[in-house]
């Protein structure tokens, strides 16, 4: 096992207040340690030596919760592909590096502490519609809903979506639309959401755009940063389904109006 | 104080049946006049939350991430326990309640356990609605997997995720329930202290992890759902934030803990590589379908590449001992036969703390990209964190601590002993006994929070008046006050050690005297130890910062500080427990083949603990375990 030393720049910041960098220096890190492993024993030091240690958010450290959100290099979850910050492991430096380290950045997500940001959005954004409305109880016998394999496994593509938010730190536009048709695509997918689709689909994208996330226009950056590598053609989907519900919606107001008319 | 279990009487097969049949119900009107509180918001809280809310009553529901969805049941990856017999493989109700009783070791109430194997059924119906996208054969059938201790196919799963898929469903039903303002969801928010007024739990103390204000919330109940203390060992396959504090919070205020040295050493986890390490990685047991364990037969061959060592050279030795079960034996037995390889001198990896888990016949068999489809996260996993791929050489693993089948005393209601408390998931010690089979703890938090909660809860509620007690009542001044006077002295002590590094020596000691192998003078040893920890930290502990913003050194500090005392408990518990049963292992008490050695002569009960005050004299309540259905016999996977 190999020891770095690295030099970090770190973003450090109160609540509301302004934020700036911070040069921190990190000699000997050992190169099987995970980020978040380096980040600790700099907090270790920190605090002993009188300094206040860098908040962080992380949880489940396996790549699962969604919890951890550094934007390294520049790079929402750092350099490697298809990983969390959590999972991205220090053998993937060299010693002598210069590495940045910031929050994840979006009008949406505000600074609460250093690198931890208010993602509660995404939660509002499910609150919306992210659901099939079925009580507890009421549900069929399971295989009763029969689903096919390649529609099951499609629905298990969009659902592997762990609601980081490093799609929205990646683009350009701080957009959400691949978090939120990964959401609304799995159910949508499967015959279980069907009833609810149109109305689920609206209310998902109008609270997005009412949480001041941006437009999308097709960067494609956040497919390339999201951990669980969900593919961009579930936007397409999402475009698709809201043009459908939006007509529907429009055709069935003007069908409502014409009743009332009568 | 008498611990009464309140298991309905009649016939085993129909005791839940009749029990709801004789549960209290509360019109729709009255319920609304009624406020519960749940903290935790992983597949026991989020399920007990949103169907409590579906009812009607008011629900005030708390977890301490940034977001429900992030609560550790995210992690569970291998599936879920039904018995639904879709393999047509000749399972059953009964034969998953025989299952998990024989795998608990016989330490498990019969009755719980039958009514948690009736309701599996139910469970997956309720995942399958909300869209949980459990794998599938090409028919659009579910597919199934089997998993340890069982000899039919009976696990449902969700790729490696199915723990995630199946929070995400709860998660889904909780966000409805918000949407509707029937629970109002308090994230970033940990559960301080409970609040016991006049006998009766009424409410709780929370601080606020992102302004720091600590605050008293009433209702006319409480649920603890806030998961295991695996992370007592410091190194566990657990969240970094799973704790004991709540729980134990409760504990001091009068609740019972029972069992608290059962628990659960998983067998395939990433070996512990440096001491800078934070936690460890379970490799799921699903995998054990697939792959082979093995350690060279000769200890000089330790050090060769594993293609070096020839086929006749090497020990299968879970085959060896377990025809029958073979890789797929039990969790504890799994464990403890790794351990002995590697004493044995027969390890594999640096430290000799490791055997393989090999997928090179499976590979052979099926193709890789068969294995990759089924496993091809964990193989990516293993990667990132060890360097390298399993597709090439075997993988090393090593036993770590996984899950604790210890936890609040709960009757068949889940109540506690304390009036108006409940505990659902693995926060409960109830349904596993000594050992918990694979895809059972799933089974068990989902059960306990859409069907179990929702009709026992109703028992308690109908004794009491909505509303009675506020936070007015003098009991919150009380716990207030004294929730804020901790974070005082945590922050005053300005020591020069930091909360990891007494973390790490507590859990140090905790696996290396009350782990795998547990004997009379490590325990004692233990034992004299841990208050010398303890009194240590309250010190020279260094909490840096303040208590009025966001700190998570402070949050940390106030886990730790409580781990220090349930240790104590924990050891204690394995040292009055003078036998071997599934997870708790007393060296003195094996058979001459190293298996373990139990004694119902003199140990088939429950140890539920009182707190005295006195951390050194908890108060032990025995309640007794009878066995109707499944016969006590020597368990043998041979
Ligand atoms: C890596 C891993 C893999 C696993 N795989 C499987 C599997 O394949 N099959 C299986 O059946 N089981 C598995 N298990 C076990 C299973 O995941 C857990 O036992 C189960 O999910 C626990 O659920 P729970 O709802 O009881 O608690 P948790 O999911 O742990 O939720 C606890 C909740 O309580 C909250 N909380 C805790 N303390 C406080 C506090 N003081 N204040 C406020 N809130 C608090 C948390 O925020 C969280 O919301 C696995 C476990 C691990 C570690
Ligand atoms: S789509 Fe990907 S990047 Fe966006 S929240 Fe989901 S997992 Fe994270
Ligand atoms: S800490 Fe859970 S995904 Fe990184």
């Amino acid at each position: 096992m190999a020891l770095l030393n690295l030099h970090l720049k770190v973003w450090r910041q109160t609540g509301t207040q302004p934020g700036h960098f911070q040069d921190i220096e990190a000699p000997e890190i050992p190169d099987h340690a995970s980020f978040l492993e380096m980040m600790d024993i700099v907090n270790e030091r920190l605090i002993r030596a009188g300094q206040d240690p860098v908040a962080f958010d992380h949880d489940c450290r396996e790549g699962i919760c969604g919890m951890c959100s550094m934007t390294i290099n520049g790079m929402a979850h750092g350099p490697e592909r298809g990983t969390t910050t959590c999972q991205l492991h220090m053998r993937k430096f060299r010693t002598g590096d210069t590495i940045w380290v910031e929050p994840f950045r979006a009008r949406a997500f505000p600074v609460v502490k250093d690198l931890m940001v208010d993602r509660s959005a995404f939660d509002r954004i499910m609150k919306a519609g992210g659901y099939v409305s079925v009580r507890t109880g009421a549900a069929p016998e399971a295989n009763e809903i029969p689903v096919g394999k390649e529609i099951a496994d499609a629905a298990m593509d969009a659902a592997a979506c762990i609601g980081c938010g490093a799609c929205v730190a990646s683009c350009k536009n701080a957009s959400a639309m691949l978090y939120v048709s990964a959401k609304a695509g799995q159910l949508n997918t499967l015959p279980q959401g069907h009833a609810e689709k149109d109305r689920r689909t609206l209310a998902m994208v109008r609270q997005m755009d009412a949480e001041g996330f941006g437009n999308c226009t097709n960067q494609y950056e956040c497919e390339a940063a999201c951990p669980k590598e969900i593919s961009v053609r579930w936007i397409a989907k999402l475009n698709r389904d809201y043009a459908v519900a939006s007509v529907k919606e429009l055709v069935g107001a003007g069908r409502q109006q014409s009743q009332a008319g009568e | 104080m008498k611990l009464d279990s309140k298991i309905p009487s009649g016939p085993m097969a129909e005791k839940w049946s009749r029990h709801k049949q004789d549960s209290k119900l509360i019109n729709p009107k009255n319920k609304r006049k009624y406020s519960i509180i749940v903290v935790g918001s992983g597949l026991a809280g989020a399920a007990a939350a949103a169907s409590l809310s579906e009812l009607g009553y008011k629900v005030k529901c708390f977890c301490f991430q940034d977001s429900p969805r992030r609560a550790h049941s995210i992690a569970a990856q291998g599936g879920i326990n039904a018995a639904k017999n879709y393999q047509n493989d000749g399972d059953s109700v009964h034969r998953l309640f025989y299952d998990t009783v024989k795998g608990g070791d016989f330490r498990a109430r019969e009755a719980n356990v039958h009514r948690l194997a009736e309701v599996s059924v139910n469970i997956i119906d309720q995942c399958v609605a909300q869209g949980v996208p459990f794998a599938r054969e090409y028919g659009g059938g579910l597919a199934n997997r089997s998993f340890g201790g069982a000899q039919v196919s009976r696990t449902f799963y969700a790729r490696g995720q199915t723990g995630q898929q199946l929070l995400l469903g709860a998660y889904s039903a909780l966000s409805k329930e918000i949407a509707r303002g029937g629970v109002e969801m308090h994230t970033r928010t940990e559960m301080l202290d409970l609040v016991v007024a006049d006998g009766e739990t009424k409410g709780i103390i929370t601080r606020n992890l992102v302004t720091g204000k600590v605050e008293a919330h009433a209702a006319d109940t409480v649920l603890l759902c806030t998961g295991g203390y695996g992370n007592v060992f410091f190194l566990s396959t657990n969240a970094m934030g799973c704790n004991v504090t709540a729980t134990w919070r409760a504990h001091r205020r009068g609740a019972t803990f029972a069992n608290p040295c059962y628990t659960q050493i998983h067998p395939t986890c990433i070996p512990v590589s440096g001491d800078y390490q934070s936690k460890l990685t379970l490799m799921s047991e699903s995998l054990r379908n697939d792959g082979r364990v093995w350690v060279p037969k000769k200890a000089e061959d330790c050090g060769k590449p594993a293609s070096q060592i020839p086929e006749a050279d090497r020990d299968y030795f879970l085959e060896r001992k377990y025809p029958s079960f073979g890789n797929l034996a039990p969790r504890d037995i799994s464990s403890r036969a790794a351990k002995e390889a590697c004493d044995d001198g027969r390890g594999v990896g640096p430290g000799g703390r490791g055997v393989y888990l090999d997928f090179s016949e499976a590979i052979n068999e099926f193709g890789e990209n068969v294995i990759k489809e089924r496993y091809g996260n964990l193989f990516d996993m293993y990667e990132r964190i060890t360097g390298e791929s399993a597709y090439k050489q075997p993988m090393r693993i090593y036993p770590a601590v996984h899950y604790t089948m210890g936890g609040l005393w709960v009757d068949y209601n889940l109540m506690s002993n304390l009036s108006g408390l409940h505990v659902l998931g693995e926060a409960n010690f109830s349904d596993h006994g000594a050992n918990r089979l694979g895809a059972s703890a799933l089974m068990q938090g989902l059960a306990d929070g859409y069907f179990v909660i929702p009709t026992t809860v109703a028992n308690y509620l109908v004794t009491q008046k909505p509303g009675a007690v506020t936070t007015a009542h003098p009991a919150f001044k009380e716990a207030l006050e004294a929730a804020n006077g901790r974070i005082n002295q945590l922050l005053n002590v300005k020591g020069k050690r930091t909360v990891d590094s007494f973390h790490r020596e507590l859990g140090l000691l905790v696996w290396d005297k009350c782990g795998m192998g547990r004997n009379r003078a490590g325990l004692e040893e233990a034992l004299r130890r841990i208050p010398e920890i303890r009194a240590e930290f309250w010190e020279n502990v260094l909490v840096p910062g303040s208590g009025s913003v966001a700190n998570p050194e402070l949050e940390k500090a106030g886990r730790v500080a409580d781990f220090m005392e349930f240790a104590e408990l924990l050891c204690r518990d394995a040292l009055d427990r003078e036998e071997s049963c599934g997870g708790h292992f007393r060296e003195e008490h094996q058979f001459p083949d190293g298996e373990a050695k139990r004694d119902d002569e003199n140990f088939c009960y429950v140890s539920a603990y009182e707190y005295s005050g006195d951390l050194s004299k908890p108060i032990l309540h025995k309640e007794p375990l009878t066995f109707e259905e499944v016969h006590l016999t020597l368990r043998s996977y041979k």
